[in-house]
């Protein structure tokens, strides 16, 4: 690599967020804050059924509230194009989008039918009130269980999507067996629920150009879905969503809000903002039901022979959601047969999304308590379990990792956690009323790299400006940025601004799936390298330079500075001097990353943990206590072991609220999800988090991209939920196989 | 919300006469009326804040008791050291409720006359006899996990979420009210109601009354009781099943007993036989037993919950053996004593 850069914030440097001091000053500003004169405010109305169609929809009595502007539904809203494709999005699963208020069909309960649109909110809301709608119900199907029977294989998939792919042949080295387990195991359905509710601002210029604040991913995504809906060219929409309180994959897609309010702005060729209901939150996308059949055979040490790994989703009738369920128990072990088969039922239901580690959150630890039972089966510690069916390799591909630091994860995470001390037998260990179990899982995520853009610009005055149109939901992609920046330029952090959040900034995906510091990170670097090299030869071509007939290897980038390697102390310029003496106002390129296609078809890319858990029971009362968790992540390179903690973390305590707390519970009779506020839907709060011990292992990856990072959003879930449940069997002697375990479930 | 009038006047007499209209709500923390406003399911004609009536004392009073304002903010009441020390039951039943936010705002008075949590009577698609007298009730035979076991009727299976008013409930405190009719004492037993086929009235308060304090006798178990809440997670969660448990021991054996039941009913459960059961046995786990036994005679599950009646049974004896340990439930170590 040309010309070091020597840098104090740069890569592993555990800083602080620049964001911090604004966010929790409240500076910081959210797509619903975003304040414009005379807004009006829009409220969707909630479909009461959840099948049919509408008859009838009388607004006048909405419309004769002072304040009320006018009451939009399919069957006045502005003509919108015909052709559904107009409506598809970056990360739309395959099929036909919800689009709302296209006509009088009742497609999910809570489906917005109306959007009241008023002075204020309270108005808005109150007059959604008055809205008087005949409904012609039809039955529904929501019922995943009851719709197992017409479970098929996905008939059209998105882009992702892993095919299950079997080898040898299962079913009969499972007879075959000496060991054998047999289980259905089972997810409630989960929704994302960030603290931010969703919200869009779109401030509409008199020309008819529309500044859009949308609560989203990507705001290119935003910004194209919008555009391609109502014919807006490049420069007439700008979507901004410089901070985001919380996703989790709720807003990869554009959401209801975002079409709603612009359909407005266009329509009343005002201002508008709609903000939706914690309860609307529900019409969103959740995370799939899922059951799972596991069947494990073996021999008496444990060594693999068979598996056996079926899984069923739901997904609606507009759009063909998969998830990745069953690949990963295809992955993780060495083991000749294994027979992966996924299939999909519609419901009558919005069609779910991706949620924090989709397909593997529930795959991996559901399968992950099955290979526990296996280890109790086999009389071998679940640990020892793992390590004895150890895959150097992608299992179910057949090829080679770029790297795979799982082993070091068990090891390191053991003696953390202390291990060494368990007793196999459950119920072994006791402190007075209460039962204290240690469970163990494997965690594994993928490590993806998306073509990404980004811009860098430095200034006369010596700063530098990184830009891409990538997302910061909370991942601390603002600060992963500069310290890229940072190394890469040896400029201080405090002269680097990252810009995101902003559609008209160069490319970038969706923020989702652990990319982004391994997609925007590589754009930023490689931005930075040009830039480097463009600022050296400028230099290098001044009158009288003092890096005359150099090459860039000879000098260094430090503390805004180009310096020579012989006689540093008089060969050296600042880099502002630079721009100043070559009459540069400013210096700015524009790179593309991507990632290596060959490689990525050769070659697994995955990052891995170990999580360990203890729980202490009250045996008499079921209530359970998660008083340990060590989790050791292998997931190449740090960036900022400070935020790289914070996002494990993260991920833990979705897994602990997966493994104990969330399910949106459904009325099948009504097709309504019913526990619809966060009084009742239980996320884990302070009270139900002790120690949490997070280990980054060293893993060294050259080849998984120039920046050698894996992402660390999603890997704190998968295998959290396994160890939390192993840990409760092992305490208990109960075997849960149905999260979340509630208290119920252990009396 | 649906337009209402507003008003916030300064003396009893003043806000007794605004409320004299239908369709009037005293507006005190706003905790729980104010979003069951903007979900349309409380619709106030006429809203009276009167957090500027003098309610917000706790006394002394003659019989050696507490008069504790209806305007005292939980968290106020559930730290202040005349509670704490004297009627400590009662500031940890405060403390086991809501989050350290909620308990800032809401009121001693308004903590009674909280609404179901039952998830069909936050949700207007579904018919509840509660929000919309004869409708029907969609939970029966619906999502039941968080309903009741006890005192249900055909009509609503709902439960009251308070947690102070389980252990108001224990320590037979007394409801200060006025109203049309004058100056009343309610005594906190009958001023909750069971459903019947009038799940829409939650109390025994008659329109336009107001709570304007609580007393507590003097007698306040301080050195046996505990409050024991189960729940979903380790706190900011509605009690599954919570108990009161309040004991005084002469010589190991039972003098005199408390026991009442949160998360169970349309209102806290109490059973005096339960009680004078335990009296003149020795404080152990095979008296509690048959105590609990009792208080749960006649409870029944709706599905869902019936692990409510075996966790009820093992929560009554649990609690009653920390009360007469001395070693009541934290509010905090979240570790079950």
């Amino acid at each position: 690599m040309a010309g070091a850069a020597i840098s104090r914030s740069g890569i592993g440097a555990p800083v602080d967020r620049v964001e911090g001091r604004l966010k929790v000053t409240g500076a910081a500003k959210y797509a619903a804050e975003f304040n414009e004169a005379a807004l009006l405010h829009g409220h969707a109305y909630a479909s009461r059924i959840t099948k049919g169609r509408i008859a009838a929809i009388d607004p006048s009595a909405a419309l004769a509230v002072p304040g009320v502007l006018d009451v939009l539904t399919h069957e006045n809203r502005p003509d919108l194009p015909l052709l559904r494709r107009h409506y598809q999005d970056e990360v739309a699963s395959p099929g036909i989008p919800f689009v709302p208020l296209w006509s009088d069909k009742v497609l999910f309960a809570g489906q917005p039918v109306a959007l009241v649109v008023a002075e204020t909110a309270e108005i808005a809301r109150y007059a959604s009130s008055l809205l008087e709608i005949d409904y012609e119900e039809e039955p529904h199907e929501t019922d995943l269980k009851e719709a197992l029977h017409r479970a098929a294989a996905p008939w059209r998939t998105r882009k992702g999507y892993v095919r299950p792919k079997s080898r040898g042949d299962a079913p009969t080295a499972f007879e075959a067996a000496a060991v054998r387990i047999d289980g259905e195991y089972h997810l409630m359905p989960e929704h994302h629920n960030p603290m931010e509710l969703f919200g869009t601002t779109v401030v509409r210029h008199d020309d008819g150009r529309l500044t859009i604040y949308d609560k989203t991913q990507g705001a290119l995504n935003s910004r194209n879905y919008i555009s391609k809906i109502f014919g807006y060219g490049g420069d007439e929409i700008q979507v901004l969503s410089p901070f985001v309180g919380g996703a989790f994959g709720a807003a990869l897609r554009p959401q209801h809000q975002l079409f709603l309010a612009v359909l407005a702005a266009r329509h009343l060729e005002r201002s508008v903002r709609v903000v939706m209901t914690r309860q609307e939150m529900w019409s969103l996308q959740f995370r799939p039901e899922c059951y799972q059949w596991v069947k494990l055979g073996a021999e008496p040490d444990g060594r693999l022979a068979a598996i056996v790994n079926h899984a069923v989703t739901n997904s609606s009738r507009l759009e063909t959601y998969t998830d990745n369920i069953v690949s990963w128990g295809g992955m993780l072990y060495r083991c000749d047969n294994a027979d992966l088969e996924y299939r999909i039922a519609e419901t009558d239901t919005m069609t779910p999304g991706d949620m924090r580690a989709p397909g593997a959150a529930t795959g991996v630890n559901l399968f992950e308590i099955a290979m526990d039972e296996l280890a109790y089966a086999a009389g071998v510690d679940p640990l020892e379990l793992r390590l004895r069916n150890y895959a150097e390799k992608d299992e179910m591909h057949g090829i080679d990792y770029t790297s795979k630091a799982l082993r070091e994860c068990y090891a390191a995470g053991a003696e953390r956690f202390g291990w060494a001390r368990r007793v196999f037998e459950p119920r072994s260990m006791r402190e007075g009323r209460e039962l204290i179990g240690w469970g163990m899982a494997t965690g594994i995520w993928e490590a993806m790299q998306s073509k990404t853009a980004c811009r860098a610009t430095l200034r006369a005055d010596g700063r530098l400006e990184v830009a891409t149109g990538t997302a910061d939901i909370g991942p601390g992609t603002y600060t992963m940025m500069v310290q890229v920046a940072a190394e890469r330029t040896g400029l201080p952090a405090e002269r680097i601004e990252a810009k995101l959040g902003d559609s008209t900034l160069p490319y970038a995906p969706v923020q989702g799936g652990s990319w982004t510091a391994a997609s925007t990170g590589s754009a930023v670097a490689l931005a930075c390298e040009t830039l480097r090299t463009r600022l050296y030869e400028m230099a290098r071509d001044l009158p009288d330079s003092p890096f005359a007939s150099t090459g860039i290897d000879d000098v260094r980038f430090e503390d805004g500075e180009v310096v020579r390697n012989v006689d540093p102390m008089n060969k050296r310029m600042r880099f502002e001097a630079i721009l100043e003496a070559a009459g540069c106002p400013e210096l700015k390129v524009e790179e593309t990353a991507k990632p290596g296609m060959i490689s990525m078809m050769r070659k697994a890319r995955n990052s891995h943990s170990a999580v360990f858990a203890e729980v202490r029971v009250d045996e008499e009362l079921g209530v359970m206590r998660v008083t340990r968790i060590v989790s050791a992540c292998a997931a190449g390179r740090i960036i900022n072991p400070k935020i790289a903690r914070s996002q494990i973390l993260g991920g833990i305590v979705f897994g602990l609220g997966m493994a104990l707390e969330e399910e949106s519970m459904m009325d099948h009779r009504l097709g309504r999800f019913m526990n619809h506020d966060l009084a009742e839907y239980h996320v884990p709060v302070n009270a139900d988090l002790f120690d949490v011990d997070i280990i980054f292992v060293e893993e060294q990856d050259e080849e998984v991209n120039p920046l050698g990072v894996k992402g660390v959003g999603e890997l704190g879930v998968p295998g959290t939920a396994a160890a939390i449940a192993n840990a409760v069997f092992h305490a208990t002697g109960k075997r849960i196989r149905d999260l979340p375990i509630t208290i119920d479930k252990l009396l | 919300m649906r337009p209402f009038s507003y008003q916030r006047p300064t003396g009893i007499a003043e806000a007794l006469r605004d409320a004299s209209g239908g369709g009037v709500r005293f507006l005190a923390g706003g905790t729980n009326l104010v979003d069951l406003m903007r979900a349309d399911i409380e619709r106030p004609t006429a809203v009276i804040d009167i957090n500027r009536l003098p309610l917000g004392e706790i006394e002394e009073t003659a019989s050696g008791g507490l008069r504790i304002g209806a305007l005292v903010p939980n968290s106020d009441l559930a730290y202040d050291s005349r509670v704490e020390v004297r009627f400590p039951l009662l500031s940890s039943a405060l403390l086991a409720g809501a989050s350290a936010q909620l308990r800032n705002a809401a009121t001693t008075g308004g903590n009674l006359l909280q609404r179901t949590r039952c998830y069909y009577f936050y949700d207007l698609a579904t018919p509840c006899n509660k929000r919309d007298p004869g409708s029907g009730c969609a939970a029966k035979s619906g999502l039941t996990r968080i309903h009741a076991i006890l005192g249900a009727s055909p009509h609503c299976i709902a439960v009251h979420p308070s947690d102070m008013a389980v252990a108001l409930a224990a320590l037979e405190a007394e409801v200060l009210t006025t109203g049309p009719s004058g100056d009343r004492r309610i005594g906190i037993a009958d001023f909750h109601r069971l459903p019947g086929d009038t799940p829409q009235v939650d109390t025994n308060l008659e329109p336009g009354e107001l709570i304007t304090a609580i007393e507590l006798p003097a007698e306040g178990f301080a050195d046996h009781y505990s409050y024991l809440k189960l729940r979903d997670r380790l706190s900011y969660a509605f009690a599954l099943v919570s108990v009161a448990a309040a004991l005084r021991l002469e010589d190991d054996v039972v003098a005199e007993a408390r026991i009442a039941l949160g998360g169970v009913a349309h209102k806290p459960w109490r059973n005096p036989e339960a009680e004078r059961l335990l009296v003149g046995r020795p404080a152990g786990r095979d008296g509690f037993d048959a105590a609990a036994r009792v208080l749960l005679e006649g409870s029944e599950g709706q599905g869902a919950n019936d692990f409510k009646i075996p966790l009820a049974r093992r929560a009554i004896v649990r609690a009653l053996e920390q009360a007469a340990a001395a070693t009541p439930q934290s509010p905090t170590d979240k570790r079950i004593r």
